[in-house]
């Protein structure tokens, strides 16, 4: 099944090998676009999609609004955090009212689990999950993957070490359900209070130290650490987490030659990644905000049915 | 006002019968068994109503010792009446409530207006448990004795675990004057903060902050160990894990007065099913691991579990129809308890059906002490009848609770009740209660 049969994105986990290698092909002349004088196309031309964001990511918001820009949908965003929730509108009140206003994508970023999963049961939208709860943010684990390959001209068979809190972590979620299925070797390192029990189970090997998950690596996927862990007892203090888990460029020499280097920004540098190691040659931190248009620019284009040949054009 | 219950496959056990024949009931009591070899068998028939049982199992009736009405309080989630009329659709004829109404069920007049509700209502009967302590804020005993003469048959604080270990101690050796259970719903708080499903595999691949095991099972030991120290009676409500098993084990092994209650849908369902966001499946305790049902299974059949108990726990569509994690934790399982253990244990072979009619009915009735869940001359004639082969699917649309919230919707069951008997009465036939 190719994923421009699907009604929606909310997960890279039911989300087959072939659908995410669509993804990633449509992508390619996506990033064409984004890097042109002029970038716009007139693919999505008439057609509306709406970002609504229960939680703050301006960021991600921005990179959904211009990837529907650059295809000429017309894009808008609903403020939700502080208008509805505060008033105590439902979720499917909202969605009902969003739907009544016609736009055929809905863009959501929620902080609980499976919200998104309740409101594709729930209306005739499209739905893109932008990032919910401690569950998916499957746009971020595709760009991670389209960043990936473009470097390493596939992903079959890496080795691939995401370090921080995998606990909470919807991108560590998405990369390591995307990257299984491409017989990709994950390995996940964190204090164990931010390793899930059973991890093992999906063919994933926990390593309670950085350099274990590090050594022999192709790519190194740093997560934001958020501070409030600590509020919450996981860690002692920030600074016994960077002593211990901080990415430094020494820690480079027990990685594969040309490992590269992720992180889903923003980051804290000097915490979970040392700034040398941020701005270093390894690093394609950049690169990713600029795939991340172009992979929500195929994702939309998928979804929205703009014309095949149109994609390039 | 006679009654003849005709050719059912009896089964009471709390009397080893299991044997084809008639029962015979009067002014709504029980007046004995007639084998269907009797050849004067009917010799009283002219007078009296005859139902015909044949195909059908004749059991005493049914008891769920854990059920929520909402009544007083929150009567449009339930309330007495249709929370009756529930039990009575889904074959009980005995059901005890939760205090946790408001206001809370800590003094007499609060048990007595429960009392009175069912009574008016006249479906089947309804026993209130008083709360463990006022308000079940957790600090001082409710006035057991005044709950005792109101009609409470037992205290606890569901749904608001007792957290402090001296109040407990205090509850269990204090309600030793009543000889009544002290019903204990295991969680330690401070472990299942935020929780919203079982902890293991399936919360990480959901996202879903997890519940450990141990957070019950902590609790049970704790527990036991109070009613050790104080010779009080502990029962554990709806055990989930299996390690809360194994202490109840070592502790029946050792003399404590302990039971223990499971619910039909921690049997049945695993944490796997929470993968659909469907806020059916949000319970407390959460739906455990597969790992976890194969024990609780294994201890039903085993003996070491003392009742089936529902916790119906009904909602209103509102608590329900939103994200998961701001969902209400329950199911509403009157009407469908009796259907998925007969469909989903007994004719699977792992339950065998005698055992199935002890949990339902002597089981409950010996935690609690009452005279009751017995087909014996001069007990109340409270009958349940099973069609054993009725196949029907679960609807919530026609449930006569006012509640629709369960995770078995759709599915197609084999085994429901078919009539139920209350003091005499039919109040139920094939889920409709007239
Ligand atoms: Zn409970």
């Amino acid at each position: 099944m190719g994923f421009d049969q699907r009604k929606d994105l909310l997960g890279l986990r039911d989300l087959g090998r072939e659908e995410i290698e669509q993804i990633l092909d449509t992508a390619i002349p996506m990033k064409d676009i984004v890097q042109r004088e002029i970038k716009k196309v007139p693919t999505l031309r008439g057609k509306g999609l709406i970002t609504v964001f229960y939680e703050n990511s301006t960021r991600t918001r921005t990179s959904f609004e211009l990837a529907g820009k650059y295809l000429s949908a017309d894009t808008s965003n609903l403020a939700v955090s502080t208008s509805s929730v505060q008033k105590g509108e439902t979720l499917r009140d909202t969605i009902k009212t969003i739907e009544m206003m016609g736009p055929q994508v809905i863009i959501m970023r929620h902080s609980m689990s499976g919200a998104p999963h309740y409101v594709a049961r729930n209306t005739s939208m499209r739905v893109i999950n932008a990032g919910d709860g401690t569950n998916e943010h499957p746009t971020q684990g595709l760009l991670d993957m389209f960043t990936i390959r473009e470097h390493k001209g596939r992903l079959d068979g890496l080795k691939v070490a995401i370090l921080g809190d995998i606990l909470h972590s919807r991108v560590a979620r998405s990369n390591i359900y995307g990257l299984l299925k491409f017989g990709c070797e994950v390995r996940v390192a964190g204090p164990p209070t931010l390793i899930p029990p059973d991890v093992e189970r999906l063919g994933v090997k926990p390593c309670f130290t950085l350099e274990e998950a590090i050594r022999g690596a192709d790519v190194i996927n740093v997560l934001r650490i958020q501070k409030e862990r600590q509020q919450a007892g996981l860690f002692p203090s920030v600074d016994e987490y960077s002593n211990l888990y901080m990415l430094r460029p020494d820690h480079l020499r027990l990685a594969a030659p040309g490992a590269i280097v992720l992180h889903p920004g923003p980051m804290n540098r000097g915490v979970e990644i040392s700034s040398e190691m941020a701005d270093g040659p390894r690093s394609v931190i950049n690169e990713q905000v600029m795939n991340g248009v172009a992979v929500r620019m195929a994702v939309l284009f998928l979804m929205m049915g703009g014309g095949r040949d149109e994609a390039a054009s | 006002m006679r009654l003849r219950v005709r050719d059912g496959r009896i089964i009471d056990p709390a009397h080893n019968v299991d044997s084809v024949a008639d029962v015979l009931i009067e002014d709504g009591r029980i007046v004995g068994l007639e084998p269907a070899t009797d050849p004067d068998r009917g010799s009283t028939q002219g007078d009296a109503q005859v139902i015909d049982a044949t195909g059908k199992i004749v059991c005493p009736g049914f008891i769920d010792m854990h059920v929520h009405f909402r009544d007083p309080g929150y009567e449009y989630k339930e309330d007495i009446e249709t929370g009756s009329r529930a039990a009575a659709a889904g074959g009980f004829t005995t059901v005890c409530c939760m205090p946790n109404t408001d206001p809370v069920i800590d003094n007499g007049a609060v048990a007595s207006y429960v009392r009175k509700r069912a009574q008016d209502a006249g479906v089947i009967d309804v026993l209130p448990f008083g709360s463990i302590t006022k308000r079940q804020a957790g600090e001082e005993l409710s006035e057991m004795g005044e709950l005792v003469r109101a009609g409470c048959v037992g205290f606890s604080d569901d749904g608001k675990p007792v957290m402090r270990a001296d109040v407990m101690r205090n509850a269990l050796s204090y309600s030793r004057i009543f000889n009544a259970p002290i019903i204990s719903h295991c969680e330690d708080l401070n472990l299942t903060r935020d929780g919203q499903m079982h902890e293991g595999y399936y919360s990480f691949v959901f996202g879903l902050k997890g519940i450990p095991a141990e957070a019950e099972e902590t609790m049970v030991a704790r527990d036991l160990l109070l009613a050790r120290l104080t010779g009080g009676r502990l029962h554990v409500c709806h055990v989930s894990t299996r390690g809360s098993l194994e202490l109840i084990r070592r502790a029946k092994a050792e003399g404590i007065a302990v039971t223990c209650e499971v619910t039909p849908h921690h049997l049945t369902l695993t944490d796997e099913v929470v993968g659909s966001y469907d806020t059916n499946t949000k319970v407390n305790p959460p739906l455990r691991s597969e790992d976890h049902v194969q024990a609780l299974r294994q201890a039903l059949s085993e003996g070491l579990i003392d009742c089936i108990a529902t916790d119906h726990a009904p909602h209103h569509l509102e608590s329900k129809d939103c994200e998961y994690a701001a969902a209400a934790p329950g199911i509403a399982g009157l009407e469908t308890a009796v259907a998925v253990i007969m469909d989903r244990l007994v004719h699977s072979g792992a339950l065998d059906i005698t055992k199935m009619v002890s949990l339902f009915t002597v089981g409950p009735a010996r935690v609690l002490g009452l005279d009751r869940g017995t087909l014996s001359p001069g007990a109340r004639a409270d009958i349940t009848i099973i069609d054993p082969d009725r196949v029907k699917r679960v609807n919530p649309e026609t449930f006569n609770s006012k509640a629709r919230n369960t995770p078995f919707a759709g599915m197609e069951l084999r085994g429901w009740p078919w009539m139920t008997i209350s003091e005499g009465r039919v109040v139920a036939h094939d889920g409709s209660v007239g």
